[in-house]
């Protein structure tokens, strides 16, 4: 579920198509820096119902997002 | 004169930052600008905390206004140098190139009046919910490190985003830039390349030469490809890195190992071959070497007259 938000985020962003994103796709490879990752986590915030997201450089994957977004969720 | 909230949260006469310029913004430079009415920056840079400790405690012999430091939070040395600031009880900390996230609860303990430069939304957000006192909107007309935006639109976009003060940054060079910032919704704003030719700046008299015979066709931007362009008065060396810029032969890391020590050799040593000098496209516009106290009166001078005049088209 949370991978579903995710996903359709990060495909908006780099208008890919989300169905080719999986758990291994990592941010670097699709060109998002860190002042898009900030754009992309208040957007996931917002989607989530407000839970609070701070990013850290050990955030190198979409798994490692929608881990760590779990984490916060629970 | 001219009084917006900014001199109250700063304890400032006039509502103007100086740009915390690395290898160049000392103590010198801070202390003058706050005993002149504004707030003076000490720019860590690159330097170790040591070093900027000892720049802190100068600023405080030389003056008993409020001064800040700017933390580059791309430096190794950031988070001993954000230690050393919340130790040293600095009234003001200006963040840039980076999240200043990590820091800020340590700098709100301190009592250090927090206020990142932003170039997006995002980051102003983030600033606001952090507990930020202000921030800077600065944009990519500035010198040193600049974003994709422009100051026009920027202002705007981070006013409009955040119910925090902001300060207008990038192409600000006198009275038509500070009142052109309070109708883009600015309340105050942080100068740079102006400050760069004040008496008591401590760069390279080189240095201000180039600022001050720069035109308008002189600003450039280098270093694209890593992701972190500066903006620079044109010289050989500028003109050799954008050859580097598209050259495919060239990696990403040798093209960084030509740009390391290239300011210092500019602000410190004066070198025009080699020197990297830093410097914002208002730069062509600074034409008059001028004690800081002189440059801040007359910008402001300036800017009254321009905002009496303001209503003169409304019919």
């Amino acid at each position: 579920m949370v991978f579903d938000k995710v996903a359709a985020i990060l495909a908006e962003y780099v208008d890919a198509d989300a169905s080719t994103i999986t758990n291994e796709t990592s941010f670097e490879e699709l060109g998002i820096d860190s002042l898009d990752m900030l754009d992309m986590a208040m957007a996931l915030e917002e989607e989530l119902g407000g839970v609070e997201l701070e990013l850290s450089e050990d955030i190198k994957t979409v798994g490692d997002l929608v881990s760590y977004a779990e984490s916060k969720m629970a | 004169m001219i009084k917006t909230p900014i001199c109250d949260i700063f304890g400032i006469e006039y509502p103007i930052f100086q740009g915390g310029m690395a290898w160049i913004a000392d103590a010198s430079l801070a202390s003058a600008v706050s005993n002149a009415g504004g707030l003076g920056i000490i720019a860590a840079g690159n330097a170790p905390a040591d070093v900027v400790r000892t720049q802190i405690q100068e600023a405080k012999k030389l003056t008993d206004k409020p001064f800040g430091v700017n933390v580059m939070l791309m430096s190794p040395f950031a988070d001993e140098v954000a230690k050393v600031v919340a130790e040293e009880k600095v009234a003001v900390v200006t963040t840039g190139a980076g999240n200043p996230s990590k820091y800020m609860p340590m700098w709100n303990e301190s009592g250090a009046k927090v206020v990142p430069v932003v170039a997006s939304i995002a980051l102003a957000k983030l600033a606001e919910r952090l507990g930020a006192a202000a921030v800077i909107a600065e944009g990519g007309e500035s010198g040193g490190h600049v974003g994709e935006l422009s100051t026009m639109p920027l202002v705007p976009i981070i006013k409009d985003s955040v119910s925090l003060p902001v300060l207008a940054a990038g192409g600000i060079v006198d009275g038509r830039g500070i009142a052109a910032s309070f109708m883009l919704g600015a309340v105050g704003v942080q100068m740079g390349t102006r400050f760069l030719v004040a008496h008591e700046c401590t760069v390279h008299p080189n240095y201000k030469k180039k600022v001050l015979e720069a035109k308008d066709i002189d600003s450039v931007r280098t270093g694209m490809r890593l992701g972190h362009p500066v903006r620079s008065i044109k010289t050989p060396y500028s003109r050799m890195m954008l050859k580097a810029e598209f050259d495919p032969n060239i990696t990403n890391e040798q093209f960084d190992k030509m740009g390391q020590g290239s300011l210092r050799k500019a602000a410190v040593e004066g070198d025009e071959k080699d020197g990297c000098f830093l410097a914002g496209q208002c730069a062509a516009l600074v034409k008059k070497e001028q004690s800081a106290k002189e440059i801040i009166e007359e910008i402001f001078a300036e800017a009254e007259e321009i905002l009496k005049g303001a209503d003169k088209w409304v019919k």
